[in-house]
């Protein structure tokens, strides 16, 4: 054992035993620092001879760099220990919740949903979407489509009439969206593809009417538009709306005063246990009124009917909401219970495509 | 309309089961509502006898019944009927049996200690009538063991049809027959009826004493008389055929004009002779006259309504409902009967103001038969004579029938045109006869007269109806509908549907919940929202709080608020985009979109937290929806003004209005009035939000979708911040705009990033800290340049509202 190795021994030991960054500083500085045990051995070498130097040169260079190795290595893992410490003292109670964000608590009316998802369908179809005022005139809302003269919905107990004007003309809520395609017909030369959704009004309260609901209704007029596509776009629109693959239909004739021949769809159905699925089962469920429109009301709306001819047909918004989704009950639809909205309202986004899919 | 498959069957030769029947009866277009057969529903409940009825033990109003139900050993049934005794007939139902009655499945069980192993049971508890005072008693000879429903000629299927308001025709058993035969279920052998000759001139006179241009209310009436008639109650047939349907049997007379209304919709009258005083007069009511009608009820009457007075008054409401004080009984000998025609329009209305719903309304409103208005009064006499004997007179007949309309001219080829369907001509001329119309000619184009019962065809889409429900709706092929142009759709939707489509999505992703609520309000709450007008109030508002259209979503939302409020959700964030009006016109309805915060529900959350103390929502929560709102529709809000104080439903220091310019006012925001929060009786914190969406700036069209050059800058911004001292009045907003103003090339943002008031600053003032960012673009600022920057912007500030740095 001579000097040098004794003196590696000891420092190797101070720094395995240094416990903090302020120790191993001072282990530096008392072997490599200006008056260090190593600075002094390598400042030795100057005055030796050659062969000395040869000799005892690479013993002390060794030492040097055995010796500031170590340093190094255990810096690091002192600065490893340090680190894990003040992570360790860091810790946080992640359990904790977070609030709801605005994105998890906002919702679409199921209303609005549906007029999005109509939308979509008849937009790919080539239909526009047109509105009207709600507050009608008893031309637009009752004579230009053809309702008689003493007609039952023409009556104070059916439908809501404002006070009368100085001429005695009294405004009406319209009790359907039918006038909008009387509006259309008068502004627009055929073609004409329009759905028509939007508010309607009649006197009506009970678990499956209220006085306010919504309608969509649909109108066709060129010079060829028959019965045939009539079905078909229903049939299509079902569908899709619905989101099956098949769908059964039953067209019954009936009577509107607006539409010649009259038509009645019903829907095929299963009822298990309260819920309606379509596509399957044999029950029939009401679903929309259509028709070919009337020559009376093409004629009012200044279209030669034997020229022009088309078909329209008239649905609840309300109430294929409800067959979609499953509301038992039409009445909270207005009521906006914040917990009737948070389960049968849609997602911000939730945005209706036919690319993506009507509802997630 | 309820009619029995036998019925049906006097008029229709079939072998078609009843479901045959029924399915064709929906695809004709009278839509089956129901099938009902008593005889499948009540097979468990026999005819029994009770051996014995003794006192409950344990029970004074129960009594416990040994019953021989004609199958073996009697069977113990405890029954609380207080009818029920020894040696009566009644029904029994044995446990497991359905009891329609009560909704109930029997079971076995124990009744206060007895045990009892059935029912004896009520009319009610079968559902065959209200009648739940007792156990059914039947007469001796009923026959033990038998199906009760049997023995009560309840077999007899009963059909219920939905008949559109078209079709009179349909409202008799008659008419439906036809249209089966029509479609090919039966062969039609409804009898014929022929004329009833008079054995002696009719003693009453009818007087139609109208003004001319008033006849239609009664085109034409006819009446005899029946003489020595013996008036008790109608055959068993015929009550079983009214029970069937839900009607009352009452005498034989009267029982036959029922049976006449269902079977051929031929309403009758009938009067008892001995107590009309005189000839018969018809007439518009006078006001003032009264009638006490065969419903019990005394109906007071205006001149708006038809009757068949006597020398004492009035006997008769027309076509409606007949009067007590001359309606027949059992004491009825000489009998008239009446067979007239009435103004649907008259009766409609008439029986509305009555509040009258008959059969003979209901019939008359829709228009019956003309021509079978002789033909229904012979059918009737001879009923009479048939069931009650006596000796007819000659038919009195007043008026005239109505001219039939004239034929249609009707190519065949129409029916292909609106419906695309091509069927031979055969077919559809037999559709057409067999439906009682006549075609005459041949070839393409054929003439058509509609049968007098189908008043309601008049045109060429009529016919094609007739002939298309008898083919067969299901025969129309689905025909995919070509598309105007061959290409990918266009947009459809106008500007303002995408807008209002995007307010709802934007308002939502904003933590704020949709309502749809009524488009009417109180009138009180319409005129604290500027509406109220009498243009826009109803005649007829189906309750008093919803008489008037809104003026604005805010009410709506505002009292929806408060009702979450009362059920324990206090903190609720409400929007709604949809109509409000402004006037009756159709340019008067603006579409709106409204946001309301209550309580504590903010963007962030609502509630307490861990994180902070739950803050309450307040004016700036409603501005940050609004400007979010129209950031989210990309409106340009360059031009914007936010304006100090709104409308009168918004605190008034505590709100603005948004407007690009004066006349450009889109809406405002703010915290609502305590005036108004106490006037719709609602606790606030409540901040709310209306702008209308008509009323935005429209995108400006852009040739090109292109987006302008974006020009970056290379060299870093620089920040400045300056806190000054103002007076509180003055507006921070306005501050940021003078420093914005300093070098608008220069300053790309102002903020302010502190507001202090308090310690080391003087009462009535306030500071005001703003960062000011600078974006250089052509080279790095030098430190003199950003100071000459500073330094105008705090002479500026000096200038304008007296601002000091703060030291």
């Amino acid at each position: 054992m001579n000097e040098i190795d004794n003196l590696g021994v000891s420092l190797l030991a101070d720094i395995a035993g240094a416990q903090d960054e302020a120790a191993l500083e001072q282990v530096r500085i008392a072997a490599l620092g200006k008056a260090g045990s190593i600075s002094a051995l390598l400042k030795t070498l100057g005055a030796m001879t050659p062969d000395e130097r040869k000799e005892k040169g690479p013993l002390i260079n060794g030492l040097r760099d055995r010796v500031q190795g170590a340093l190094s290595a255990r810096k690091d893992a002192l600065g490893e220990a340090a680190l894990e410490t003040r992570l360790a003292s860091e810790r946080i109670d992640i359990s904790l919740p977070v609030q709801d964000g605005p994105e998890a608590r906002g919702r679409i009316h199921p209303i609005s949903q549906v007029i999005d998802e109509i939308t979509a369908i008849f937009g790919d179809m080539g239909f526009a979407i047109a509105e009207g005022p709600d507050v009608e005139t008893d031309d637009l809302n009752f004579t230009k489509l053809n309702f008689p003269v003493g007609h039952p919905a023409r009556e104070m107990h059916d439908t809501f009439f404002f006070h009368p004007d100085a001429n005695g003309e009294r405004k009406v809520l319209r009790t359907h969206t039918s006038p909008v395609q009387v509006r259309t017909m008068i502004a627009q030369e055929p073609p004409i593809r329009v759905v028509c959704p939007g508010r309607t009004y009649r006197m009506d309260s009970d678990q499956t009417h209220t006085p306010m609901f919504h309608q969509v209704e649909g109108l066709v007029i060129d010079k060829k538009a028959h019965m045939g596509h009539m079905k078909w776009v229903l049939e299509e629109f079902c569908k899709a709306f619905f989101e099956i693959d098949n769908v059964k239909m039953r067209f019954r004739p009936s009577f509107f005063p607006f539409t010649e021949p009259s038509v009645e769809v019903d829907i095929q159905c299963s009822r298990k246990g309260g819920e309606i699925r379509f596509g399957e089962g044999d029950d029939w469920l009401e679903i929309l009124g259509c028709g070919m429109v009337h020559p009376n009301v093409l004629r009012n709306c200044g279209l030669d009917p034997e020229i022009y001819q088309g078909f329209a047909w008239g649905m609840g918004i309300d109430r294929i909401a409800m067959l979609k989704y499953g509301m038992p009950d039409l009445r909270p639809f207005f009521e906006a219970d914040v917990r009737w909205l948070a389960h049968y309202g849609f997602r911000p986004l939730d945005l209706p495509t036919l690319t993506g899919g009507l509802s997630s | 309309m309820k009619f029995t498959l036998s019925w049906l069957k006097d008029h229709l030769d079939t072998d078609a089961s009843i479901d045959t029947i029924a399915d064709t009866l929906t695809r004709v277009g009278l839509e089956v509502e129901g099938v009902e057969d008593k005889a499948k529903a009540l097979q468990a409940f026999t005819i029994a006898y009770v051996i014995d009825a003794k006192q409950h033990p344990n029970a004074d109003r129960l009594r416990v019944c040994m019953v021989d139900t004609g199958s073996g050993e009697p069977v113990q049934v405890v029954c609380g009927a207080p009818n029920a005794r020894t040696g009566m007939k009644s029904v029994f139902s044995p446990p497991g049996t359905y009891i329609p009655g009560k909704d109930i499945t029997l079971g076995k069980g124990v009744i206060r200690g007895v045990e009892s192993n059935g029912m004896l049971c009520s009319a009610a508890e079968l559902q065959l009538s209200e009648d739940h005072d007792g156990i059914i008693d039947l007469p001796e000879d009923a026959p033990v063991g038998q199906p009760y429903a049997t023995y009560a000629g309840l077999s007899d299927a009963v059909i219920e049809i939905a008949v559109t308001p078209n079709r009179a025709d349909a409202l008799g058993v008659a008419g439906i027959a036809r249209d089966l035969a029509a479609a090919d279920i039966g062969t039609l052998k409804t009898p014929s009826v022929g004329p009833q000759r008079g054995g002696f001139p009719c003693p009453v006179k009818v007087r139609l004493d109208f003004a001319q241009d008033d006849r239609k209310l009664c085109p034409a009436f006819a009446l005899r008389l029946v003489r020595g008639v013996k008036n008790g109650p109608s055959p068993d047939w015929l009550q079983a055929r009214l029970r069937a349907i839900g009607l009352r049997p009452i005498n034989a007379l009267v029982d036959i004009t029922n049976f006449m209304t269902f079977d051929r919709s031929r309403p009758l009258h009938v009067f008892d002779a001995a107590k009309v005083n005189g000839d018969l007069t018809v007439r518009r009511a006078r006001a003032g006259e009264t009638i006490l009608a065969l419903d019990g009820k005394t109906y007071a009457l205006t001149d708006e309504q038809v009757v068949i007075a006597d020398a004492h008054g009035v006997e008769s409401l027309a076509g409606i409902m007949g009067g007590e004080a001359s309606g027949c009984d059992e004491s009825t000998t000489d009998v008239l009967v009446e067979s007239a025609l009435w103004d649907p329009l008259n009766i409609a209305r008439s029986g509305r103001a009555l509040g009258i719903n008959s059969d003979a309304r209901y019939r008359f409103e829709r228009g019956v038969d003309p021509d079978f208005c002789r033909p229904g009064l012979d059918l009737a006499t001879a009923l009479i004579l048939e069931l009650c004997g006596g000796e007819a007179s000659e038919m009195v007949f007043e008026g005239d029938l109505p001219e039939s309309a004239g034929s249609i001219d009707f190519p065949w080829s129409e029916v292909k045109r609106l419906t695309g369907l091509d069927l031979p001509q055969a077919e559809m001329k037999l559709a057409l006869t067999s439906l009682g119309f006549h075609v005459s000619g041949a070839g393409e184009r054929v003439r058509v007269a509609a049968p007098s019962w189908r008043g309601d065809v008049g045109g060429k889409a009529d016919l094609v109806e007739e002939i298309l429900r008898i083919a067969g709706l299901d025969r129309v092929t689905s025909t995919p509908l070509p598309r105007i142009k061959g290409e990918v759709i266009k947009p459809v939707l106008t500007v303002l549907q995408k807008r209002t489509r995007a307010a709802k999505r934007l308002l939502a992703s904003r933590g704020l919940v949709e309502a749809v609520t009524w488009s009417f309000i109180s009138h009180d709450a319409a005129k604290l929202f500027g509406g109220g007008s009498r243009q826009l109030t109803l005649a007829n508002p189906i309750a008093a709080d919803l008489s008037d259209m809104r003026p604005s979503l805010l009410p709506g939302l505002i009292r929806a608020g408060q009702v979450n409020a009362d059920r324990g959700f206090g903190d609720v964030a409400l929007f709604e985009v949809g109509q409000v009006f402004k006037d009756d016109t159709p340019d008067g309805q603006l579409i709106a979109a409204a946001g309301l915060r209550r309580g504590s529900a903010r963007l962030e959350g609502t509630g307490r937290h861990w994180d902070g103390a739950a803050k309450t929502v307040d004016a700036f929560d409603a501005k940050a929806d609004v400007m979010g709102l129209l950031a989210g529709l990309g409106v340009a809000v360059g031009g914007l003004q936010i304006v100090a104080g709104g409308p009168a439903w918004a605190h008034p220091g505590r709100s603005a209005t948004l407007q690009f310019g004066p006349k450009g006012i889109i809406g405002a925001f703010g915290e609502v009035h305590p005036k108004v929060l106490k006037a719709l009786d609602v606790k606030g914190p409540l901040v709310a939000f209306e702008i209308h969406l008509d009323a935005l700036p429209l995108p400006k069209y852009k040739p090109t979708k292109v987006k302008p050059k974006l020009t970056l800058s290379g060299f870093q911004p620089v920040m400045r911040d300056f806190a000054f001292i103002v007076e509180k009045s003055v507006a921070a907003g306005d501050m940021m705009k003078t420093a914005q103003n300093a070098d608008r090339a220069l300053i790309t943002e102002v903020g302010v990033f502190d507001l202090y008031e308090g310690p080391g600053v003087d009462a009535g003032k306030k500071s005001v800290a703003l960062a000011v960012t600078l974006q250089p673009l052509e080279k790095t600022l030098t430190e003199a340049e950003i100071e000459a920057v500073g330094a105008k912007i705090v002479a500026e500030m000096a200038k304008r509202y007296g601002a000091a740095l703060r030291g």
